[in-house]
């Protein structure tokens, strides 16, 4: 390993925990992350000093709080590129992923309108739209992936023509996969139509500059990059906002309300409906200020070494299957994979029993196993935190799985 | 608790080989249960004469603690009343902790009585877990109800 980040351990209280009297090997980060002291400190200040709800009062904490939270939107802002103005906070990627499908879709498909997906979907991006599709009367098609479990281009190309949206994983949260985003945007963008990106896994992960991805829209949560949960962000270009009708009404949100109709506030504010969780934005902000201590492009390189060091590892156990892409080019921290004799919950509580953490079953994504032909998969993902040593314990772990089982 | 108590070998025997696997041709009782957590799943054929369990088959997939109960249940049941099999259930329960009852069972054995199927005691400890070792005794009782 080139890049060594294990002195980050010590900002994470929760790797010193026993589980099963053993140290934790915390390898189940795409599912969430963990939290460093910034995290939790920055939190915890909010709540204790400056605490007062957001826009509403004339009063010194509610100032405190308002800026706090306008300051963690920059902080978004400058983290993936974008202007202030361009960062809509959601409860996470989900609530991002279905306010465009119901503030846009609901109102810009009809009968017979076609909504690109691909087999590598996190449900996430998968069931708003077939509800909106319900609705409106639109039709779904699905993106197939190739035999090395990456994008295919050729048969996305077929599939956006004359498409209404394109709705695409920056990286597959079971494969690992990271799809040409920017390239796909630019062939859905040229036929016309939506381009929006889940960039759950991406954004924690990879550097994101979000006019290099051309998309139309792009959604990602917290929880997944070392901040807490209940925090999202909804990134659009902003002729895209002016097209999409606010999902949810409530306080906060409007310019005016009369009887009968109500104009909107501006935009971003009039997809922030009620009291935002501007304490997790701010946590938010705290995590993307620790991330760019470490530099993205670092982040991004120790997850790459890891996921190599793990791929090299794992070949070397008998009856081991990864589903995903056999190097770590264009591939996230992610690696599911089978064994045979050994159900994927069988491996994660024999794992736990070691403890280490890390993911089994569908992950989410069903129609993706079904097409791997894998109703389970074991999975493990990596962070900033994981050192090789945690590799070590895993492949120590399967052994002792294989030998428990008794499979030769 | 250690992974031995929850892996017992008559657990990993009967996942290796399930019993009385298969289908019922023109079956008196069928039940199809999932772990929509974990993807289990089980499917369930009885043949009932008069009150008694003559036939029972089971197909599906899964981690071996379902898989196994399955089998372990499909022995159990096996030759039963359907009062005996309604008793067999409430134990069961009693034994993965889901239910209480002062039924006079030994409270550290409450499985005591359920022979083999004492084994998956050591399923409550992991209670992640109980809902993998109940899946085929909530698909029998489904089965039962809707025959």
């Amino acid at each position: 390993m080139k890049t060594d980040l294990s002195h980050l351990r010590a900002d994470f209280p929760i790797l010193s925990r026993l589980i099963h009297d053993r140290p934790l090997v915390f390898l189940d980060s795409a599912a969430s992350s963990q939290k460093p002291v910034q995290v939790l400190d920055a939190m915890d200040d909010l709540y204790r000093s400056r605490y007062g709800n957001v826009y509403r009062g004339a009063y010194t904490l509610s100032e405190e709080s308002t800026m706090a939270y306008e300051s963690a939107r920059s902080t978004v802002a400058r983290f993936i590129g974008t202007s202030p103005n361009q960062v809509a906070f959601t409860r996470g990627a989900t609530s991002a992923l279905n306010s465009v499908a119901y503030g846009w879709g609901l109102n810009h498909l009809g009968q017979g309108d076609t909504i690109v997906l691909t087999l590598m979907e996190h449900h996430a991006n998968v069931v708003p739209w077939q509800m909106v599709a319900r609705y409106t009367g639109a039709r779904l098609a699905y993106t197939p992936f190739t035999a090395d479990y990456r994008m295919d281009l050729d048969a996305f190309e077929g599939l956006v023509d004359g498409a209404r949206v394109v709705a695409i994983t920056g990286m597959s949260n079971v494969l690992g996969t990271i799809p040409p985003v920017a390239e796909m945007a630019a062939m859905a963008s040229a036929s016309g139509a939506l381009v929006v990106v889940d960039a759950a896994q991406l954004v924690p992960h990879v550097p994101v500059d979000v006019d290099r991805i051309g998309a139309d829209f792009l959604a990602f949560s917290g929880h997944k990059m070392l901040g807490p949960t209940g925090i999202g962000v909804l990134w659009g270009r902003m002729e895209r906002f002016e097209e999409m009708e606010p999902y949810e009404g409530g306080g906060e949100m409007i310019s005016d309300v009369q009887l009968e109709s109500s104009t909107w506030a501006s935009i971003p504010h009039r997809f922030e409906a009620g009291t935002p969780p501007f304490v997790e934005a701010v946590g938010l902000a705290a995590a993307m200020d620790y991330l760019d201590s470490i530099g993205m492009q670092t982040v991004a390189a120790h997850d790459q070494e890891l996921t190599t060091l793990a791929l090299e590892r794992l070949a070397e156990i008998p009856g081991l299957t990864i589903y995903g892409p056999g190097n770590a080019t264009d591939r996230g921290g992610v690696i599911s994979f089978t064994m045979e004799g050994i159900h994927p919950h069988d491996i994660a509580t024999i794992l736990d029993g070691e403890g280490i953490a890390i993911r089994a079953g569908h992950h989410c994504a069903r129609p993706l196993a079904r097409t791997i032909g894998a109703p389970a998969t074991a999975r493990v993902s990596f962070y900033v935190y994981n050192v090789p040593a945690d590799v070590d314990a895993l492949v120590a772990g399967l052994h002792k799985a294989r030998k428990l089982f008794d499979v030769t | 608790m250690s992974l031995e108590d929850l892996y017992r070998q008559v657990i990993l025997d009967h996942y290796r080989s399930p019993r009385n696997q298969g289908h019922i041709d023109g079956c008196d009782a069928h039940g199809e249960g999932q772990n929509p957590l974990c993807g289990d799943e089980i499917s369930l054929d009885l043949a009932i004469n008069d009150d008694t369990i003559t036939g029972v088959a089971i197909t599906g997939q899964g981690c071996s603690i379902s898989q196994a109960s399955a089998s372990m249940m499909s022995e159990a049941i096996k030759g039963k009343t359907l009062g005996e099999v309604t008793d067999l259930i409430h134990r069961f329960r009693r034994m993965m902790d889901v239910e209480q009852g002062d039924d006079g069972l030994d409270p550290a054995r409450p499985g005591s009585v359920l022979g083999d199927l004492e084994a998956l005691q050591g399923v409550r400890k992991f209670p992640v877990r109980i809902k993998c070792a109940s899946l085929p005794w909530t698909t029998l009782e489904q089965a039962l109800e809707t025959r």
